[in-house]
C-alpha cells in the first residue's frame, strides 16, 4: 500500500539550536538536516538570522547560515538567478527556488525549509534527481528527424510555430512540479511526471521534430501518461510560471484526435 | 530506488517494460460514461423523488414503464462501468503489492458484473412483468 506515516527511522527529531547575537532583524529558519554517515534519524535545525545583515532571497539566508553560523548544511545551488534549477527545495510548504523566493514572502513565523517532497535524500537539502533525469532522457529529448538536414541552414520555423513553444521552453527541469505532484509520489517509478511530461510535449508540438507518432506511441500507457489526474499542483507551484497539467491535456487530446 | 549493489543504468529502470501502448480507451471511456451519467443521474434522481411516497403497485408502474425501464438499465450499465474505470485507477494509484492489486482489479470487475446483472434482471422482472 501507499505509505501514510514515515518509516521509524525517517521520523523528524529537533536538532540543534542557534540563536543570534545582538540581530537587528531576527527571522528563524527551521532546516531539515540528514546525513547518510552517523546513522541517526533526520532533524530540524533552528538558525536565528539577522536580516539586516543578509541578501533578500531564501537563498541568500541558506548561504548565510553555510558561510557564518553552521558549514555543515549542504544544498545545490549554481546561478542564483532562477534560471539553473539547482535551489529547488520545499519552502514554506511549497517547492520552490530558493533564489527566487523572497524572505518577506514566506508566512509569518519561522521560515520552514525542507528537500523536495518524496524523493531520496542524498544529504540535507540535496535529493537524489537520478531517476527523474533518467526519466528525462528516456522521452529522447532531442529534435528527432527523418528528412535530411538541409544544407548550409538550420531547419526553419514560422514564427507561429515558434510561438507554440512558449510557455514550456523556458522549463529549467528543476523537479519542482513533479515532487509536488502526488500521483508521481505514489507511482514516480513508473509514472513520469509533469516536468518530464511537458517536455515531451515540447517535442511533440514542434514543427520541425518529425517523430511525433513514436513520441504519443512511447507515451500511450496507463501508468507512464495517465497517471495524471489533473490534480494540478505542478501549475501551483511551478516557480517559472508555466502550466505542465495544460501540457498534459494536449497529449491526451492528441493520442484521443489521431484515433477518432 | 537505486541500491548500492544495482548495476543497472538508471535509464534501463526509467524505461521499464516501456509502453503498453493503451489508456486511451480507458480514459476516454472514463469522461464519456461520465458525461452520460450527468443526465442520467439527474433523471435517476428526479423519478426516485417521484416514487419516494407512492405505495408499491405504483412504484412498479412507474418503473415497468418502457422509456424509465429503459434509462435505469442504461443508468446501471453506465455507472457500473464508470465505477469499474475509477475504482481501476484508485487500486492501481494506492496498492502498491502486486498479488493484492491484481486480486483487488479483479473482484472489483466481479462484483461490478454481478451487481449490474442482478440490477437488470430485477429491472426486467418488473417491465416485462415476470
Amino acid at each position: 500500500m501507499a505509505e501514510f506515516s514515515l518509516p521509524k527511522n525517517s521520523k523528524v527529531q529537533p536538532g540543534k539550536h542557534y540563536p543570534a547575537k545582538d540581530a537587528k532583524k531576527p527571522r528563524t529558519f527551521r532546516i531539515y538536516r540528514w546525513t547518510p554517515d552517523d546513522g541517526q534519524n533526520p532533524r530540524i535545525d533552528t538558525y536565528e538570522v539577522d536580516l539586516a545583515a543578509c541578501g533578500p532571497m531564501v537563498l541568500d539566508a541558506l548561504l548565510k547560515i553555510k558561510n557564518e553560523i553552521d558549514s555543515t548544511l549542504t544544498l545545490r545551488r549554481s546561478c542564483r538567478e532562477g534560471i539553473c534549477g539547482s535551489c529547488a527545495m520545499n519552502i514554506d510548504g511549497t517547492n520552490t527556488l530558493a533564489c527566487t523566493k523572497a524572505i518577506e514572502d514566506c508566512a509569518s513565523g519561522d521560515v520552514k525549509i525542507y528537500p523536495l517532497p518524496h524523493m531520496p535524500v542524498v544529504k540535507d537539502l540535496v535529493p537524489d534527481l537520478t531517476h527523474f533525469y533518467a526519466q528525462f532522457a528516456s522521452i529522447k529529448p532531442w529534435l528527432r528527424t527523418q528528412s535530411p538536414a538541409p544544407a548550409d541552414k538550420e531547419r526553419l520555423q514560422s514564427p507561429e510555430d515558434r510561438k507554440k513553444l512558449d510557455g514550456l521552453y523556458e522549463c529549467i527541469l528543476c523537479a519542482c512540479c513533479s515532487t509536488s505532484c502526488p500521483s508521481y509520489w505514489w507511482n514516480g517509478d513508473r509514472y513520469l511526471g509533469p516536468a518530464i511530461l511537458l517536455q515531451a510535449y515540447r517535442w511533440i508540438v514542434d514543427s520541425r521534430d518529425e517523430d511525433t507518432g513514436a513520441r504519443l506511441d512511447d507515451l500511450e500507457d496507463p501508468f507512464k501518461l495517465y497517471r495524471c489526474h489533473t490534480i494540478m499542483n505542478c501549475a501551483r507551484t511551478c516557480p517559472k510560471g508555466l502550466n505542465p497539467a495544460k501540457a498534459i491535456a494536449e497529449i491526451k487530446k492528441l493520442i484521443v484526435e489521431r484515433r477518432t | 530506488m537505486n541500491t548500492a549493489k544495482d548495476f543497472r543504468h538508471p535509464l534501463k529502470r526509467a524505461r521499464g517494460l516501456g509502453s503498453a501502448q493503451s489508456g486511451v480507451s480507458h480514459w476516454w471511456t472514463q469522461r464519456v460514461t461520465a458525461a452520460a451519467l450527468v443526465f442520467l443521474s439527474l433523471w435517476f434522481v428526479v423519478t426516485v423523488l417521484s416514487v419516494l411516497h407512492a405505495d408499491y403497485a405504483t412504484a412498479r408502474a412507474i418503473v415497468a414503464k418502457p422509456w424509465n425501464a429503459l434509462l435505469l438499465v442504461a443508468f446501471v450499465l453506465t455507472v457500473c462501468w464508470h465505477a469499474v474505470l475509477g475504482l481501476q485507477i484508485v487500486i492501481e494509484d494506492y496498492v502498491h503489492t502486486r498479488w493484492k492489486e491484481v486480486s483487488l482489479l479483479v473482484l472489483v470487475k466481479f462484483i461490478a458484473v454481478l451487481g449490474t446483472l442482478a440490477t437488470l434482471m430485477a429491472v426486467l422482472r418488473v417491465a416485462l412483468g415476470a
